[in-house]
């Protein structure tokens, strides 16, 4: 590791603040990919700044139409959530499924977000339920959010402070775990609201998507068998040691179907 | 006496005492006064010229105390890392043996090979100039691959090694095998890669070495597995340092599974630099620095052919390997997929033709060793694969086609065509007993409920063999280990009579130090918790080999059953003399020596008290003192084997393969502690089902970066990935070691792959499928569905 400033503001303006006047200085929220990334050497940072002791930002709660989780909320305390497991269990399960245990305890949703990591889970959770990402500076919706390999809307300085999920009449995640790291090889999010289904998709290509087709047949026909028949194009789609395109865009098929079945169930 | 825990019980383990309350000593733990930092600076290429280092930059930078290159270590005059075993091909001509520097000189020959040696006085301050090192690289195509870097034109890694190969290696009647393959009524073939794997063990490698002016001492701190073996290379054969001036120490070491049985460059380049800049200085190696040093294991591109007569009686079978090497000879590199392997294709049946031709590939990769098991669970594979090739094409019965030619108990010993002489076993029993414990008569019951849910279920067998016990060192002489195989022990029995045993096996996981006690409170009648095992220290231990290849229990374990003997051979001598009687009537048991026939004793504790004490002693025929001292060398490989079954669900809609249940009957010979036994069983099947379903360390070919080069790529076998197994053992006594012992250390490493893999070919055989490569991913098998002859059910 190699040494930086350490500063751990009280209020959010301090750390925004903090994050435009120093140059080269990155947050630090749970720390799951950036700690590991320090250690290897692989990022220098002038300084961190640490959002741990702002205040509001842990915590679940429960706004009727929607449900607001604070950026610095850990995914096991959103797994554990009555709240949550009630009005959209499909998240608490897709928070459940993140890493170990140990990484559930430490990593954050603001911080899974902010880092839109291509095969993280949270995306595909906050994509797929449309939900709000409230910063420091405004609130932006999801289809916005996410503009490809770890890169989002957010502006230098901005932080995320909560994450506004609208409840869905149903919703369910479904993931095919890469064997080693059990980040998401694919997984897939649907949801059905009022108005219609949303599917979103992450671990297949270079950021979480969604798939128009899968979605006008889900809003048709909310089952399984909607989705079996459709394909996806491999274009876009990920290679690696772990499985070729055309694998994943098959697994895309196959978790599709298996989300619509635990929304179902 | 006391309390004896003795063979046969399952006492807790005596080191988990320290190990489970946070106070292990492992050589990262450790500090000496004035200690600086090192860090290697590794070759980001797979294959390039070295032009040049500038070393300017990083003597510059803060905290620097050295940087030492190839060129410091070619003008001090050191030599190659040695490898222990020479072979020699078909025609007696030796294997080519290129040197293999410490630090690398004009050429780097694999992704992490070491070019310099960065001394600081943090390890921050280290890493800070390593980067700041200029290697000036004149980049060549790397070859990762054993096909590709045989074929002409490949890339050659040692100017006077054509075609990259090593040795031409063979083994067994080549006519004899040629003339039944013409008789045969069936032959069936197979080709199969036995794939790469990086051992894993929790703790990284780590070194420490100081150099004391007073005494003209090197102390060498290292995580090894046999710190006698690397005092002897390294102190003999690379850096010129006396025996009696250099210290080996291995602490406690978090696992080896093979990994840390080899001398490393590491060691060499810190106990040298240790001198040169007289400061002691420490080396930890980060997880992903591991996977680019530490040796790998495997690396085989095989094809069989298995000849057989009308009935499924094997007449033949032959064997084509090209085994990966690596970029340099490591210890025992050369001797693992030769020695190690062709031996062991006999497996438990009775061909009576066996050739096997082995050519061993040097290629831009990690230098290739033994892992756990180490050439003969790539044997079991193929031979346990094949034997299943044969009964589908033959439409036999799986269980029927290996009965028919297994050795029968009544048949052993038994001499294999390939060298090695089995004293004892039985493998129909082990297969018997398996079948049951695996419920096999009602799997297809199981299996109708998995195509239920839509899953394919599958079955799988392997009947198998292994030596272990290493080695003979006649019989290894023969086949080219520079060194001997033996093991010894000292018993010193204190005034009071508790006892300290000294034994040249190193502990790193296994339970020696309760196994070992065990031993000692059985033959001695001293309490269990009277006995504490020494280990690990050049100062402490007279001499040893170490631990690797099954060997502890059965070579050291007999060194340590011969010291007890002669402890109380000597005790019986003070005893008569105390008891004035004949040394022919004292009796020993339970801790006490009487005369035969009468009520008078002595204690062991008197006993040891009078040899400390001698006042009423026989001076003038025996030396005072308890203290014995014994070497053992085997007289033979012991052949522990067994069955084990696999049972596994594919899903065909992912690939997913899950392995649903797990059965192994082993015949492992005597089992001292049979709770730890079953801990080394339940640890080798699941490193073999690893290898079967996880693990692959995969190169680029061009490139040769290491493209699985952490735990995000590399998936190791996890707890969730098991079911619970059902170990048991049926044993057949050694009929040579002295407790009867054969080990079993390495048996559920090699005998689990072939079981994993015959289980998932058998659940997807009705689309046509005859083989899978390992690991069995999900992706692979989607993909051999696709190809499938017919299409995937289940929705």
């Amino acid at each position: 590791m190699k040494p930086f400033a350490y500063h751990q503001p009280n209020q959010v303006p301090d750390a925004a603040k903090l994050l435009t006047s120093i140059e080269d200085s990155k947050l630090v929220a749970g720390g799951m990919t950036l700690i590991p990334t320090l250690k290897q050497r692989l990022a220098s940072p002038v300084a961190l700044v640490d959002l741990s002791k702002l205040p509001n930002l842990k915590g679940i709660t429960d706004d009727g139409a929607t449900i607001s989780i604070g950026a610095m909320t850990p995914h096991a305390v959103v797994a554990a959530s009555k709240l949550v497991q009630a009005k959209i269990p499909g998240l608490a399960a897709l928070a459940s499924m993140i890493g170990d245990p140990a990484v559930r305890s430490r990593g954050t949703i603001g911080g899974s977000v902010a880092n839109n990591d291509p095969a993280a889970d949270y995306p595909a959770g906050v994509l797929g339920l449309g939900a709000t990402i409230v910063t420091s500076a405004r609130e932006i919706a999801a289809d916005k959010f996410f503009l490809g390999l770890f890169e989002t809307a957010l502006e230098p300085g901005e932080i995320i402070t909560a994450i506004r999920f609208p409840v869905p009449l149903k919703a369910g995640y479904a993931k095919f775990k890469a064997p080693a790291s059990r980040y998401a090889l694919v997984g897939v999010f649907a949801a059905k609201f009022a108005d219609g289904v949303r599917v979103a998709v992450t671990g297949a290509g270079s950021g979480v998507f969604r798939v128009p087709p899968m979605e006008a047949a889900l809003s048709q026909h909310f089952d399984p068998s909607a989705v079996a028949a459709i394909k996806i194009d491999t274009d876009g789609l990920t290679s690696d040691i772990h499985a070729e395109a055309d694998y994943r865009a098959h697994l895309v098929t196959v978790m599709a179907k298996r989300a619509v079945d635990a929304a179902l169930s | 006496m006391g309390n004896v825990i003795g063979i046969g019980a399952s006492p807790k383990r005596k080191e988990d005492q320290r190990f489970l309350t946070g106070r292990g000593n492992y050589v990262s733990d450790i500090k000496r006064p004035g200690m600086a930092a090192g860090v290697f600076v590794r070759s980001p290429h797979g294959h390039a010229k070295l032009r040049g280092i500038d070393k300017s930059a990083a003597l510059a930078a803060p905290g620097v105390i050295a940087v030492l290159t190839g060129d410091d270590v070619a003008d001090d005059g050191l030599g190659s890392l040695p490898c222990g075993w020479g072979i020699t091909d078909a025609k007696g001509v030796p294997m080519k043996e290129p040197p293999f520097p410490m630090l690398a000189q004009d050429k780097v020959r694999f992704v992490g090979d070491m070019v310099a040696f960065v001394i600081a006085e943090t390890s921050d301050q280290a890493n800070a100039a390593a980067e700041l090192l200029t290697v000036d690289y004149e980049v060549l195509p790397s070859v990762v691959g054993v096909l590709e870097a045989v074929r002409p034109g490949a890339p050659q890694l040692f100017d006077d090694v054509p075609n990259n190969i090593c040795c031409d290696w063979e083994l067994g009647d080549k006519a004899a095998v040629e003339t039944a393959f013409r008789k045969a009524a069936h032959v069936a073939k197979l080709s199969l890669v036995n794939n790469r794997l990086i051992g894993n063990p929790m703790e990284p490698r780590a070194a420490i070495a100081e150099y004391e002016p007073g005494t003209d001492r090197f102390t060498l701190w290292t995580t090894s597995q046999f710190p006698h073996v690397v005092r002897f290379l390294m102190g003999a054969l690379v850096l010129n340092i006396p025996q009696h001036k250099l210290r080996v120490v291995a602490p406690d070491v978090g696992g080896g599974f093979g990994v840390k049985q080899f001398h490393y460059g590491e060691e060499a380049v810190i106990t040298w630099a240790a001198k040169r800049v007289m400061r002691p200085i420490k080396w930890v190696a980060s997880r992903s620095e591991g996977y680019v040093s530490d040796r790998h294991g495997r690396d085989h591109v095989t094809e069989a052919e298995l000849a057989l007569d009308e009935t499924g009686k094997f007449l033949a079978f032959r064997v084509k390997t090209l085994a990966n090497m690596g970029g340099y000879l490591s210890t025992f590199g050369p001797n693992i997929p030769t020695n190690l392997y062709g031996p062991l294709l006999g497996g438990v049946y009775t061909t009576p033709a066996i050739y096997c031709n082995v050519k061993v590939v040097f290629t831009n990769t990690v230098p290739v060793d033994a892992y756990r098991g180490a050439g003969r669970p790539e044997a079991t594979f193929v031979l346990e694969r094949i034997v299943d090739v044969a009964a589908s094409e033959m439409g036999l019965d799986r269980v029927e086609i290996r009965r028919r030619n297994m050795i029968p108990k009544e048949g052993y010993p038994y001499q294999t065509p390939v060298l090695v002489q089995y004293d004892s076993g039985d493998p129909v029993g082990c297969l018997d007993g398996a079948l049951v414990a695996a419920d096999v008569k009602n799997f297809g019951i199981r299996k109708s409920e998995s195509a239920r849910k839509g899953k394919f279920r599958g079955l799988g067998y392997s009947t198998y063999v292994e030596a272990c016990g290493l080695a003979p060192s006649r019989f290894a002489g023969r086949l080219g280990a520079r060194g001997g195989l033996y093991e010894s022990a000292t018993v010193r029995v204190h005034p009071t009579g508790q006892v300290t045993v000294m034994i040249g096996t190193h502990n790193h996981g296994q339970g020696h130090e309760t196994t070992f006690a065990q031993i000692v409170s059985e033959k001695l009648g001293v309490s269990f918790e009277n006995v504490d095992i020494v280990f690990g220290d050049t100062d402490r231990v007279q001499f040893g080999m170490g631990t690797y290849g099954s060997r502890s229990l059965v070579v050291g374990g007999a060194a340590l059953s011969k010291a007890t003997d002669k402890v109380v051979a000597k005790g019986k001598k003070i005893a008569a003399h105390l008891l004035e009687a004949a040394e022919v009537d004292i009796q020993f048991e339970a801790g006490k020596f009487s005369v035969a026939g009468t009520d008078r004793t002595k204690t062991f504790e008197e006993i040891a008290g009078a040899a400390y004490v001698p006042h009423n002693y026989p001076l003038e025929v025996l030396e005072p003192g308890l203290e014995e001292q014994a070497y053992y060398d085997p007289v033979n490989f012991t052949y522990p084997g067994g069955c084990h079954i696999a049972e596994v669900e594919v899903d065909p809609e992912t690939g997913t393969v899950t392995l649903v249940n797990y059965t192994a009957v082993d015949d492992v010979g005597t089992v001292i502690n049979p709770m730890i036994v079953e801990g080394q069983l339940h640890g080798g099947i699941v490193q073999g089902v690893g290898q079967a379903l996880f693990e692959n360390a995969v190169y680029d070919e061009g490139s040769g970066q290491l493209l699985s080069g952490s735990l995000m790529d590399y998936c190791m076998p996890r707890a969730d990935h098991m079911p619970m197994m059902k170990v048991a053992t049926h044993s057949t006594l050694c009929t040579h070691t002295p407790m009867g012992v054969k080990g079993c250390g390495e048996v559920g490493t090699i005998g689990s792959p072939a079981a994993v893999i015959n289980a998932v070919v058998d659940a997807l055989s009705h689309l046509g499928v005859t083989h899978v490569d390992m690991p069995a991913t999900p992706n692979r098998i989607w993909r051999l569905l696709q190809n499938a002859s017919l299409p995937v059910a289940a929705e």
